[in-house]
């Protein structure tokens, strides 16, 4: 670990401002992934801005009858608050899939978003790996990559995305607020809001430098019945080989995205149009670029199969809570 | 104490204190973290330095060159130590590879420098300044690939008969390959020492679990007499084999105190625990059986294969194939290889755990093609002596009893034999079964007793603890022998400065060590009752009083204002030779997979054991009940990752290398048999640590099949590797 100094932010804005004075200055809210890089010299900062103190951890109605979750609020807080686990099942359910109670309970919904990826290549500083040490190269393509990406990767990184949360977030169509340090603000639509490795693995998100998260908004509820199925060899406190985070409307309809395939959640608009023809034409949709490597291309049958199962899940639920007066 | 005839009555029979299930005496000191591990000793060494282990970051060739100097310049560094300044090191023949590489590295994160700093901080962020240059060179890193230069091993093959000639004549056969993978110990505590030197003595509080073999192999290293180096280890955060031999984190803690002339700590982190240390080496197992279509086996063959550094031993799966069902035609033997990877040795039960993986899944599926039973064909071919030697019989061998009852309390007789046949929603439901088999390894082991004017009995040895119970049966042993409680005696292990023990390893401490203890407290009782004035034999103890005859005198009394002390140890005969001594035992699993995504679940799972008497029915419960756990690990999802380029284990921390965690392990059962084995040493007890874990991975791997129909025969069962032949989905 490398030397830093530290401060307390006592407004968003002030946060993202003194991220800018200090190049190399990180944010930091839970530590529960940073603290960890920091110990191994994955990430090196200089200078670490708290901003626990932002009061950013309250979920609010918006006028438009969605919710506006602090960027603050605990994974536990939020995946145990009474208007998500009613209107947004999937998010409730891929909060708790995630990690274990005490790192939940540290947890927060904007760090949750920036996670960095459990590719192990990018946990051994001594091998190469582009998103660590940009233009170094990747270890993990032709390495041992059984839980690395299988579509949107790239000839410079395989890696994946870790969250539960987001994939929920992203079959929710949440939108992530931010602030900059001249006190703008704006939205970005979660779709837009991780990348996909490319040329440039190290750049995981949309957010400019010292811009910080303060709310993720979702919007009104969209009703259906709500999965979230994460397959794993241990049945706890293990990253996904694929999750699925599924709203299924009663018509067979619905929405689908995929975690641990991909570089970020991973969901395709134009394929769920063929939710009611079945699993294997959805994820005919969903994986059609993929490019699995020798050890991961289990993954394309397992999503397949999981999403027979979630659907035919989903089909059941909705039936047994259309015959409930 | 010679213990060359089988025991005879003796106090220990009493059981007045021995075999009941006592709350292990160490418990409080850990539930209020008062015990001390080796990184918490905070008062013992002032002034001390903290050191940082840093590990070679190639697999094999040569350190080009090292550049010390942002390091040496960086804050609160006091000292660096290389094999350059390091001075010249032997190293002990139990070490494969050198603790302290360089310029030639052996294998991956072999320890290449130590940085010493006033604080652990500064030691971490010194040793992220230290630039090191690599001249690789090409290695072997797969067993598969090299395994065709493998060679028999020195204790060469065991032929009976004609194997070649029975099995190509048996009506029935079975020739299948099973692999095992690379196994890492993981366990909770890394390995941590503190190093102090006073003059040419040096002091090391550290974890591990044979105190005499790290003083001598320390002093080795160190080219210095042995009775200079004292090591200090009472208690310990899991072993598992991984803590058996002097490591890094204490030879360069010794090197570092040296250097920086200033006690020095040093502790592993988790990555250099599993490419730094020791590991249980991967196997290719090749099972054949040849039977009679009445499910007698009449030819049977094992054959294993693992790596190791030159000079490094096998993983000796094999062995209990030598013994544990009959057969007139046989052929068994260990096969190594030169691989380039950290140093395979030995991890919880060695040899049987991987063998017992390959062989009980080769039976299950012969009685599958004999269209028997699994249960009965075991049975069928049970054999009370040496397969090799029919004029050796075991000193015990209640495995038919153990198949019959496991059978009887799962509730095998509703398994439907047919598999895939059982569905409870979107679950496959299957129940798999396996022998249990494990060898009772005899090693000598010595105490010192003493018995103080309180009546207080003291018990000394160099036996260690490493989560087993240990502290609670030698108090036990001692209780029953001085005729006191429990209150009344007080138990101080690992520390070299006691009698010499057998330690803790291959499930021979229970029986060995408290055997040591038995002999010692013989002799305290000779002292008793030659003080008394009485014969010894005349001498009864009991409730904390010795009474000889019409005399009576509480042991406080008897012990007088100095005390009496007495040392003494158990040393074996031929016993070992004359009987084979085992353990066995029955696990039945019930297992569950998921239709859809081929998840497995254990839904519950039952040990039955034979393993003479239990000392401690409740800590040899919690011994067994976690060897099952490391079992469902090893046949679900431990496995240390390879890069088959690089030559290293990519998944080094415990996110990458999955363990079961609590939601895998539903429930869990133990039954033991009531034994005692006088051929094993005056207790009558055998070790059972080991034997929880022999056949769990087998079982569940049975019971997989049972529900799905579906044999995977290369370890740990993930979904990957049967996914596309589970049923089509609806």
């Amino acid at each position: 670990m490398r030397p830093f100094t530290y401060e307390r932010a006592d407004s968003p804005a002030a946060a993202a401002a003194a991220v800018e004075r200090r190049p190399g200055a990180k944010f930091i809210a839970g530590g529960t992934n940073l603290l960890d890089l920091m110990k191994l010299e994955i990430e090196t900062p200089a200078h670490l801005i708290d901003v626990n103190g932002l009061k950013l951890d309250t979920v609010e109605a918006t006028p438009d009858g969605g919710l506006r979750i602090g960027a603050l609020v605990r994974n536990t807080a939020l995946a145990a608050d009474q208007r998500v686990r009613r209107d947004y099942g999937v998010l409730s359910r891929a909060l708790l899939a995630g990690a274990s109670g005490q790192l939940r309970n540290k947890a927060t919904t904007a760090g949750n978003l920036l996670q960095r990826t459990r590719c192990p290549y990018f946990y051994d500083t001594n091998q190469p790996c582009n998103k660590r040490q940009p233009g170094s190269g990747c270890a993990a393509i032709g390495g041992y990559s059984r839980q690395l990406a299988v579509v949107g990767s790239s000839d410079a990184c395989i890696a994946t995305h870790p969250s539960d949360m987001a994939v929920a977030m992203r079959a929710l169509d949440a939108t992530v607020e931010t602030v900059r340090a001249d006190g703008t603000t704006r939205t970005i639509p979660i779709a837009e809001f991780h990348r996909l490795p490319g040329d440039t693995p190290h750049i995981e998100t949309a957010l400019l430098p010292g811009e910080l998260i303060t709310a993720v908004t979702l919007p009104k509820p969209v009703g259906g019945t709500h999965v979230y199925r994460k397959v794993r060899d241990r049945a706890s406190y293990a990253f996904a080989l694929v999750s699925v985070a599924a709203v299924v409307q009663r018509d067979g309809g619905g929405r689908v995205a995929l975690g641990g395939v991909a570089h970020k959640p991973w969901r395709v608009e134009a394929a769920e149009a063929e939710m009611p023809r079945g699993a294997k034409v959805v994820t005919a949709g969903l994986l059609a670029d993929a490019k699995p490597t020798h050890d991961n291309a289990f993954k394309l049958t397992l999503v397949e199969r999981t999403l027979a199962s979630v659907l035919a899940e989903a089909k059941g639920q909705g039936e047994r809570k259309a015959e409930t007066p | 104490m010679k213990f060359d005839t089988p025991a005879t009555t003796n106090p220990i029979d009493q059981l007045k204190v021995v075999g009941k299930p006592t709350d292990r005496i160490d418990g409080p000191l850990k539930t209020t973290g008062k015990a001390t591990y080796a990184y918490e000793w905070h008062d013992v060494a002032p002034n001390v330095a903290y050191g940082w282990v840093i590990g070679s970051g190639i697999a094999k060739g040569r350190i080009a060159s090292m550049d010390l100097e942002a390091a040496r310049k960086a804050p609160g560094v006091v000292a660096i130590v290389t094999a350059e300044n390091a001075g010249p090191l032997d190293k002990s023949k139990r070490n494969t590879a050198t603790l302290l590489g360089g310029p030639e590295i052996e294998h991956y994160q072999q320890a290449v420098a130590l940085v010493v700093a006033e604080t652990f901080e500064q030691a971490r962020t010194a040793a992220g300044l230290v630039r090191i240059d690599y001249t690789p060179a090409d290695g072997a890193y797969d067993l598969a690939a090299v395994k065709d230069k493998a060679e028999k091993t020195k204790d060469g093959d065991s032929v009976v008969g004609d194997f070649a000639g029975a099995f190509a004549a048996a009506p029935v056969k079975l020739d299948e390959t099973y692999t095992t993978p690379d196994e890492s110990h993981a366990m909770m505590e890394p390995h941590a020492t503190i190093a102090a030197w006073e003059g040419d003595r040096l002091t090391v509080w550290t974890s591990n679990q044979m105190i005499d073999w790290m003083v001598t192999d320390l002093s080795a290293t160190l080219k210095m007499p042995k009775d200079k180096v004292r090591v200090i280890s009472p208690f310990i955060g899991g072993g598992f084999g991984g803590k058996l031999f002097l490591r890094a984190d204490a030879l360069l803690a010794a090197l570092g105190a040296r250097e920086a002339g200033r006690p020095v700590k040093v502790g592993l982190s988790r990555p250099l625990m599993m490419n730094n240390t020791t590991h249980r080496p991967a196997t290719i197992q090749r099972v054949r059986i040849g039977a009679t279509p009445d499910g007698t086996i009449t030819a049977i063959a094992h054959e294993s294969w693992s790596g190791n550094l030159p000079g490094g031993s096998e993983e000796t799966a094999t062995d209990q194939t030598r013994l544990l069902y009959a057969g007139a035609n046989r052929l068994i033997g260990n096969r190594i290889a030169t691989l380039d990877l950290p140093e395979g040795n030995a991890m919880r039960a060695p040899g049987e755990a991987s063998g017992m993986m390959a062989l009980e899944v080769a039976m299950d599926e012969m009685a599958e093609k004999l269209g028997m039973d699994p249960v009965e064909f075991r049975i069928r071919n049970d054999t009370q002596t040496d397969p090799a030697d029919p004029n050796r019989p075991f000193s015990q061998r209640q495995l038919v009893q153990c198949l019959r009852l496991g059978a009887e309390r799962f509730g095998w007789a509703k398994r439907n034999p047919k598999p895939g046949q059982v569905r409870d929603g979107r679950w496959l439901v299957g129940l798999g079964m396996a022998a249990a088999f494990r060898n009772n390894l005899l090693t000598k082991s010595a105490a010192r007793v003493r018995l103080d004017q309180r009546g207080i009995v003291t018990v000394e040895t160099d036996m260690t603890d490493i989560g087993t119970g240990s502290y609670t049966i030698i108090a036990q042993t001692a209780a029953e022998m001085m005729g006191v409680g429990l209150d009344k005696v007080a138990v101080r292990l690992g520390d070299s400065s006691f009698p010499v023990s057998a330690g803790s390893g291959g499930q021979w401490g229970a029986n060995n060590a408290t055997a040591g203890v038995y002999a010692a407290c013989v002799k305290l009782r000779e002292a008793v009752a030659q003080r008394l004035g009485v014969n010894s034999a005349d001498a009864r103890f009991a409730d904390g009083q010795v009474v000889a005859g019409n005399r009576k005198v509480p042991l406080a009394e008897a012990a007088g204002a100095d005390g009496l002390s007495a040392e003494d140890g158990i040393e074996y005969g031929n016993l070992d030779k004359t009987y084979q001594q085992s353990t066995f035992g029955a696990h039945y699993v019930e297992a569950a997979v998921d239709s859809a995504t081929g998840e497995i679940r254990v839904r519950r799972m039952l040990a039955v054991c034979a393993a003479g008497r239990i000392l401690n029915p409740k800590s040899a419960r919690s011994q067994v009940i976690g060897a099952m756990t490391m079992g469902v690990g090893a046949a679900l999802m431990e496995e240390l990752a390879l890069d088959k380029r690089a030559g290293f284990f990519v998944n080094h921390d415990l996110a990458g290398y999955e363990v079961p965690v609590h939601a895998d392990i539903p429930h869990q059962e133990v039954i033991f048999l009531d034994e005692a084995d006088p051929v094993s040493s005056p207790m009558k007890a055998k070790g059972v640590g080991e034997l929880g874990l022999c056949g769990v991975g087998a079982a569940v791997a049975n019971a997989v099949h049972n529900a799905t129909g579906l044999r995977v025969r290369e370890y740990p069962i993930t979904l990957d590797k049967f996914l596309d032949r589970l049923p089509a989905m609806g």
